[in-house]
């Protein structure tokens, strides 16, 4: 219906403009805006990046699971595609998180890595989804390799409260280290920052989901085509009187 | 047949297999011990008590060889295409599930039971452990990793890299079962008061739980060609 794809283009350009308009102001939030945190310092920053990826993340596992579980149920491609795009960039945010931890743990605690809860768990969801991802790499088909990842991607996300759990009664016998995100007690500026970047990750996070799908439709539309010209017999040659064959 | 026949037969079948040619049990149990030798290079036991590391080192060795006893269990349904036969037979699928995970389970159990002992002789443990505790111990943590193993080893096994693929996927959704298994082995094998390892006793018992019923539902997609 030209009304409905009238709507949704609308809807995406939307999208575009606001993810446009708040990546810019969320930058100028965290470097600028924001009051420099008293004890740490300006690598404090690094917080309103770190925590928004970290909710992406799970939103892109969260997703994952939720279209996973509705592909097996319906076997409409349509939620596998959400399900895979949603774990890469799952991944990609995930990946995000481990890096920027580090590189704001070095200065603060004095460490890369620690055994914290928050950072094996983290670690462990990024392997999961990984694996995921290189299961698709490795089954024969789409069809088979949909309905695998959409299995890992339901035990993964069943299994990551369970990780969580039992990664924090083990830690829980050691001494532990400070509280990674601010937590109660921030500033209402920071507050308020940290409202803002996180709006604008999930913006980013919704507009890279939506280009993802479009960009694996257009994937198994290339895919059939090249599968449907496969079977073809090669076009007939026209051999010219006399000429090479 | 009653679902539970079924099961039976499944389990029954690989077992039977196994008694006749040995093989795999013997495999098993020799890769086992290599990690045990390996490890008893890696770290300096003179100085170091076993008791403080022995409960990791076995359940390395239990976790390596239990990922080699997952492949081949479907690797032997693959020759041959006799997994064919099993999914055009009228059982529910969940039941061939249930039964590799029982023969998976014993066979990982036949390597714990020789294990633990040939490592109390190794490093010169004292051995104060009550048998049944252990056995309960060892059982509902092998569960587990059986449990999660299977569901994954049916679709990897499908792969041409499935012992690459496999550990990729196992160990990291096993990591409750990893933690839980060496808290507990190490407890229980020092024998010390039920109250300090009940809680991860009751962990594993839930995860077992928890995903032995995701993978009776799960199972079907994971075998579908």
């Amino acid at each position: 219906m030209p009304e409905r794809t009238a709507i949704l283009t609308a809807l995406e350009r939307l999208l575009f403009l606001l993810t446009a308009a708040l990546i810019p102001i969320g930058l100028y939030v965290a470097f600028l805006a924001v009051p420099t945190e008293e004890k740490m310092g300006v690598v404090q920053r690094i917080f309103y990046f770190h925590v928004p990826a970290a909710l992406a993340a799970f939103l892109g596992v969260a997703l994952c699971a939720v279209f996973s579980a509705l592909y097996l149920w319906k076997g409409d491609r349509a939620f596998d595609l959400v399900a895979h795009a949603s774990a890469e960039l799952g991944v990609l945010f995930c990946t995000i998180v481990l890096i920027t931890g580090p590189i704001w743990a070095r200065p603060v605690w004095g460490v890369w890595w620690t055994g914290e809860v928050r950072l094996t768990s983290t670690m462990i969801l990024w392997l999961i989804y990984v694996g995921y991802l290189i299961l698709r790499q490795n089954a024969e088909n789409r069809d088979q390799a949909a309905r695998w990842a959409a299995v890992v991607g339901i035990v993964g996300a069943l299994d990551m409260p369970i990780i969580y759990k039992s990664v924090e009664w083990w830690r829980g016998l050691h001494p532990k280290v400070l509280k990674m995100s601010g937590g109660g007690g921030l500033d209402p500026q920071m507050e308020r920052g940290l409202m803002i970047c996180t709006a604008s990750f999930v913006l980013l996070f919704t507009y890279l989901l939506v280009q993802r799908c479009r960009l694996g439709r257009l994937r198994d539309e290339v895919d059939l085509l090249e599968h449907l010209t496969a079977r073809l017999p090669d076009p007939p040659r026209r051999a010219a009187p006399g000429g090479i064959a | 047949m009653s679902y539970f026949r079924v099961v039976a037969l499944i389990a029954g079948k690989d077992l039977t297999t196994e008694l006749r040619s040995r093989d795999q049990a013997v495999t098993l149990i020799f890769f086992a011990l290599l990690v045990l030798v390996i490890f008893n290079f890696a770290f300096d036991f003179t100085v170091i008590d076993f008791r403080t590391l022995g409960a990791g080192i076995l359940w390395v060795a239990f976790t390596f060889s239990g990922v080699l006893a997952l492949n081949r269990s479907f690797q032997i349904e693959r020759e041959q295409d006799r997994i064919e036969g099993v999914m055009l037979a009228p059982i529910d699928p969940s039941a061939f599930y249930l039964g590799k995970v029982i023969a998976t389970v014993a066979f990982m159990s036949v390597v714990e039971a020789i294990l633990v002992p040939v490592s109390v002789v190794m490093f010169n443990v004292p051995f104060s452990a009550r048998i049944g505790w252990t056995i309960l111990v060892l059982i509902l943590n092998t569960i587990g990793f059986a449990a999660v193993g299977t569901l994954f080893a049916a679709m990897t096994s499908q792969t041409r890299r499935s012992e690459m693929l496999l550990p990729l996927l196992l160990f990291p959704a096993a990591v409750p079962i990893a933690i839980a298994a060496v808290r507990t082995t190490s407890h229980v094998l020092a024998d010390r008061p039920f109250e300090r390892y009940s809680s991860w006793l009751a962990l594993t018992a839930a995860y077992d739980l928890i995903f032995l019923a995701a993978a009776v539902l799960l199972f079907d997609y994971a075998l579908q060609d």
